[in-house]
Formats: C-alpha cells, structure tokens, sequence
C-alpha cells in the first residue's frame, strides 16, 4: 500500500516535472523594454484595459499614478479607459471578478498581473505567450500555448492575431558545415519536413497563421503585444523611471565627492611617512 | 572667539566630571593607534559599520508603512513601492544593503583569515565576529520572510523543516520554531519581531563587544608584527598613527564614498541583481500550494547550502537530511574555533608558508564554488562537485593545526613595512 502510495506520488511529481520542462522549453524571443516610450505604453494600457483587465487585475497599482506616468490626462483615462463609473482616479486598478466564479470558467483564478513582469525576469515571456497561442481541440477553450503548455486561459487577442494552427513546415536540411543544405547544380534548397520540436530547435516556429483570420496584419499584431509587454514592463516597478533618473545623480555627485574626498585623505596620507 | 573656547572647555569639563565623554573620545578615537601599514582590506570592518547603520535606519523607516500579517505583508511592500514616498529608495537601500552587508564581512573575514587576526591575543575579537556573522545570518533568515513572496515562504519553510531531521524531538521543534504546524500568519509575526527587536538588539551589543575587544589589544596589520613593541619617548607606538583623523578622514571616508559608488550603482540600476538579490518567485504573494521551480536561498547562504545537500547517503541509523545539517552546522561552527587551530608562529599569510597559501587559495575557490552550485539544480556531477569542496572547506580548518605547524615560515620583519 505504501509503496504504491509512493509510486503514484513519484509518478505525479515525474509529471509536475515534465510539465514545468515543456513550459520553460520553448526559447522566448526577446524584446527591448523601453518606458520612455509613452505612446508604446499609453497603447499598451488601452490594450490592457480593453482585453485584459476584465480577467487580470493590476491591485497594487493606482489609475492616478499611470496616468501621471504614462502621460494621460487624468479626465481622458477616467472617459475613455476606466469603465466603472464609480471608479475614482486615486483608486487601484482592480477588477470585479469573482474568485470561484473564475475557478469554475478556467480551472484556475486569472493571476493578477501587476508584477507579472519581475515574476518572469523580464518582458519576454509576456511577448512570446501573447504571439504563441494556437488551435488544440483537446483542451476545454479549443486552444492551446507554446510557452504555457495546457494553458486555461482563452486567446483574449484572437481577434487581432488570427488564429494559428500547428503544423509541420518544410524546412531546408542541415547541411554538414551547420548551415542550410543546397543543391549544387540548381543552388535550391534541399527540404525535409519537420514537426514539433524538431521545428523549435532549428528555430523555426512550428505555428503557422490561417490568412485572413486576424484584424491585424503580423507585423501589426506583434506591435500590439509589444505595446501591452512594455505596459507590464512599466506596471510591476513605477518607480523604475524615478529610480533611473535619481541614480544618475547620485552617482555624479558621489564620483565629484570622491575626487575631494581622495585629495583630502592624500593631504592626511602624508603624515603616515613622517 | 577665545571665550567662545573657554566656554566649550567648560561645558565639556562639566560634562567630563560626570560622563568620561572626553576620556572615551580619546581611548576609541583621536589616541587610539591603528598601525600605519593598513592596506584597503582594512576598509571592510568600517563599511560593515556603515551598512549596519543604513540597515538600522532604512529599516525603521520600512516598518513605519509594513503590515506584518500574512493577509497585508505583500501588498504593505507594493504599497511602500508605490505609494509611499521615497518608499522604494528605502525598500531597495535595505534590501541590497542586506547583501552588501554579507559582501563587507565576507571580505572582512577573508582579511582576518588571510593576516592571521584571530591569533593570540584576538581570539576574543574573532569569537565575537564569529557570533556577528551568526547573528547576521539570523536577521537575513528572519528578514527574508517578511515580503511573504513565495520564495520567501518556500525558503523559509525548507529550512524551518530542516529542525525535522533531529531525531525526537525535530518536528516538535519544528512546530515549536513555526508556531503552528505549517508556515503562517503567525510565523511571520514571530520572525518579524526577532528580525526588528531582538537580533538587531544583540547584533548591536556584539558589535560594541567586537570593537571593545579590538580597542583593548590593538588592530592587527598586513604584516601581522606588534606595533606596541617599538615605542617613542612618549610611549605611542613608532609604526602607529591616531585613528582619528588620520584612518578616519584619510582612508575611511574616501573608501566609504567608493563603497557608496558600486552600492548605488547597483541600488539604482540593478535593484533585483538579475534574480540574485530579489529572487523572481518573490514577486507572487507566498502560496501554500505553489511551489517555486527551484527553492534557493538567498546568495549569502547558498555555500552552506550546497554543504547540505551535499550530505546524500544515511549513515548510523540517520537520515541524509540529519547529517546535511550537521554538515552545515559544522561548518559554521568550526569558524569559531580557528584561533586555535591555527599553530604558526607567524600571523600574515605573507610569512607563512606554501601550505597555508594554497589551503587558503583552495579554500576560497571552494567557497565560490559551493555558493554558485546552491543556486542551481543539483546534478549527479554537482553533487559530487559539492562533496569534493565540502571536504576542501573541512580540511582547510581540519589540517590546519598540522600544515600551519610543519611549513617553513619566512621572517617577520622587526617593524611593519610601508
């Protein structure tokens, strides 16, 4: 009885293993966070508050505080982009979903996002999750995600991107030399098919867009969750654009002290000699 | 102005009959004689004094705007983030003053290890060092827990189990340390109060016990030669000069400002030190039934760390988990003891011998070695890595009273070289 106990325990945490494997396996394509850029981040919080904040709370943030930051004025964001009447400007972003409700819609309580950012080291993971959603008709919402395998959120920007299948590509075979096989006499490429993670470790995508689904055009849609990255990037440490601005400061007066405070000590140097 | 100091002489002498003001300034500061050969490693002992007083103060202000409940910890530290203004400078300061503060007295140790400080007649200075560095590791432990991230319950949690490993008593213990028979709410009222009264209460004593202790006998030096042994005429020592304000103002306040450079450079840059200083899972509130990926301590602790997962095999009827922690509590204990494991006639690493260099040499790369492989996943090769330096780090204290003994030593020069 024990030992099954134990081997089922072993067998569970075998899979736990695997899963978290899956989840990190896929390489995250970079992006270059940039707060200064206030009309990236005012997109991003029109992004967020039209497709994310019904689900995903930012309750550790205040609306007067993003606006002041992000350049919106205050009458504009309390118009155009808070939809709770009551809602005051001082207050923090928080939505009205319940926490069972959630439970029994997606399995799992949407997390709130505030410092979604810092929790997963940086901005890449939010732009690659965004871009890698694709039909799965296993799961319960019909979709499924590269970087979140068995992920129980729906694609919320569906409408945007499109949809995306998984699919095998034909890719040009590895050549000896680690670049891309060609035929000598017609110079063409020489093609094999690949699936899955044969696909990802060539670093070719193993999704592809079904044409004409989305609003936006890929180049526009990547802009989009750039946008809403940055947004995230922005929320988790406000502070970071004060911080930044004052260590500047603080550093140039500490090396124009340094300088004083080194001829000072030189003067009181001299007497270790006498 | 000639009166302005006849009055200033009166009120101190006034003060003098009463409170020996004077009488301390003089023995601690301006007749206190520091050799004159002190190199930048003499820097560490007062940054550490530095980054003690930021800690004291930034901490203060900290619990001004901190809930100390499981309900309110997390969203005190946002709202101190946030809300509260400078917040987050005095967040940052004290939590990257926590690893500048394991920084200063690793390297203040290292100094000690190095020129042979602990020897006779600083035993006592290096055994109240030794209860500092405990202590500090206490405060950062109990400190740690209070942000109430995951990282902070996980961490908090695989070491308050690690009591479980004693045999009897050890989850009673465990219970006993927790206040409930999980992490909770009331863990970290309990952690809050030793991390802002009681450790810092006996951090404090300790520290003026250490500086007691080094005044009574006089500072060690690179050279390791007793300075008191050439005296002038009127009985100061040739090789010494005036702490104050010579040591003070002619190397301590140029040294501090160079400290205050790379503190804030990385306060105002790199405030989360890549995960290092502000581990990612700290970012979500703790969560019982969330368990990080990886649970690694804080970088100050990750060589002891790697020490007690190096501890695999049971052995006598105890469990693996049991000797790790004694395996770790060995290596902080032996610490203590070195003044007296240490047998060479000679103090400074530069009079010793080939033995002591390349066991220090060892021991220091061992050290770095078992600090990067607690932060990562153990491996069948890691672990076999970490064994390898947890029995380096042993035989450097271990061996020391044979090789420090049977090594052919140079000459100590009569007077300290400059």
């Amino acid at each position: 009885m024990i030992l099954r106990n134990v081997a089922i325990c072993l067998a569970l945490s075998l899979a736990a293993l695997g899963l978290q494997a899956s989840e990190a396996g896929y390489p995250l394509d970079h992006m270059e966070a940039d707060i200064h850029d206030q009309p990236s981040l005012q997109r991003g919080m029109q992004t967020y508050m039209n497709y994310c904040m019904g689900c995903h709370s930012l309750q550790y943030q205040r609306f007067k505080r993003t606006a002041e930051d992000i350049g919106i004025p205050e009458a504009l964001m309390l118009e155009h982009l808070v939809f709770d009447p009551n809602t005051k400007i001082g207050d923090l972003m928080t939505n009205n979903m319940s926490t069972e409700n959630a439970k029994t819609w997606f399995g799992a309580a949407p997390p709130d996002l505030t410092l979604h950012n810092n929790l997963k080291g940086g901005p890449d993971w939010i732009y690659t999750y965004l871009r890698t959603f694709y039909v799965d008709s296993k799961r319960p919402l019909g979709v499924n995600n590269l970087v979140f395998e068995n992920v129980g959120m729906p694609h919320a920007l569906v409408d945007l991107q499109g949809t995306q299948k998984y699919v095998c590509k034909q890719v040009p075979r590895l050549a000896s030399n680690g670049g891309d096989m060609r035929d000598p006499l017609t110079d063409e490429y020489i093609t094999e098919e690949l699936c899955g993670s044969d696909l990802v470790e060539r670093g070719y995508s193993p999704l592809e867009l079904v044409e004409g689904s989305g609003a936006l055009s890929p180049a526009e849609y990547d802009q989009v969750v750039y946008d809403l990255a940055n947004f995230l990037y922005y929320v988790a440490e406000p502070s970071r654009l004060e911080r930044t601005r004052i260590g500047w400061y603080v550093l140039l007066f500490l090396a124009f002290f340094y300088v004083f405070a080194w001829l000072l000590g030189r003067e009181y140097h001299k007497a270790f000699h006498k | 102005m000639a009166k302005l100091e006849q009055q200033f002489k009166d009120i101190m002498r006034w003060i003098d009959d009463r409170l020996p003001v004077t009488e301390t300034y003089e023995k601690h500061m301006s007749k206190y004689y520091a050799p004159k050969n002190f190199n930048v490693w003499y820097i560490f002992g007062v940054l550490a004094f530095v980054v003690l007083v930021n800690q004291l103060l930034t901490g203060i202000w900290l619990t001004m705007s901190y809930v100390p409940t499981g309900e309110g910890a997390f969203k005190s530290i946002e709202y101190i983030m946030r809300d509260v203004e400078y917040g987050w400078l005095l967040r940052y300061m004290h939590s990257t003053g926590a690893s500048a503060f394991f920084v200063v007295v690793y390297l203040h140790m290292f100094r000690g290890l190095m020129y042979g400080s602990y020897q006779k007649p600083r035993e006592l200075i290096w055994v109240f060092g030794m209860f500092i560095y405990l202590a500090l590791m206490a405060e950062g432990f109990f400190g740690y827990l209070l942000p109430w991230g995951n990282m902070s319950y996980w961490g908090a949690q695989v070491i308050v189990s690690l009591a479980g490993a004693i045999p009897v008593v050890g989850e009673s213990l465990a219970v006993w340390v927790r206040g409930d028979f999980n992490m909770s709410g009331i863990t970290l009222n309990r952690f809050f109060a030793l991390h802002v009264v009681a450790v810092p209460i006996v951090l404090l004593v300790l520290v003026v016990l250490h500086i007691l202790a080094l005044h009574e006998v006089g500072s060690n030096n690179p050279d390791g030669v007793d300075i008191k042994k050439h005296l002038d005429e009127d009985g100061k020592p040739l090789d010494g000069i005036p702490f104050h304000p010579y040591y003070t103002i002619g190397h301590d306040v140029p040294g501090i400002v160079m400290f205050l450079i790379v503190f804030s450079a990385v306060l105002f840059f790199f405030p989360d030190g890549g995960g290092y200083l502000i581990e990612h899972p700290n970012y979500e509130p703790a969560d019982p039934l969330k368990t990080p990926e990886l649970i690694a301590p804080v970088w100050y602790y990750t060589p002891y760390y790697s020490m007690l997962r190096a501890a695999t095999f049971p052995l006598f009827g105890m469990t693996a988990k049991f000797w790790g922690l004694v395996v770790m509590a060995g290596a902080i204990a032996i610490l203590f003891v070195v003044p007296w494991l240490d047998k060479s006639p000679v103090r400074s690493m530069r009079y010793k011998g080939l033995a002591s260099k390349l066991f220090l040499a060892a021991f220091v790369i061992c050290f770095f070695i078992l600090g990067y492989l607690g932060t990562v996943h153990p491996t069948p090769m890691r672990t076999i890595v970490a064994q390898i330096c947890t029995a380096v780090y042993f035989a450097y204290f271990l061996l020391m009273p044979w090789y420090t003994s049977v090594e052919k030593t140079k000459p100590v020069p009569e007077r300290v070289t400059l």
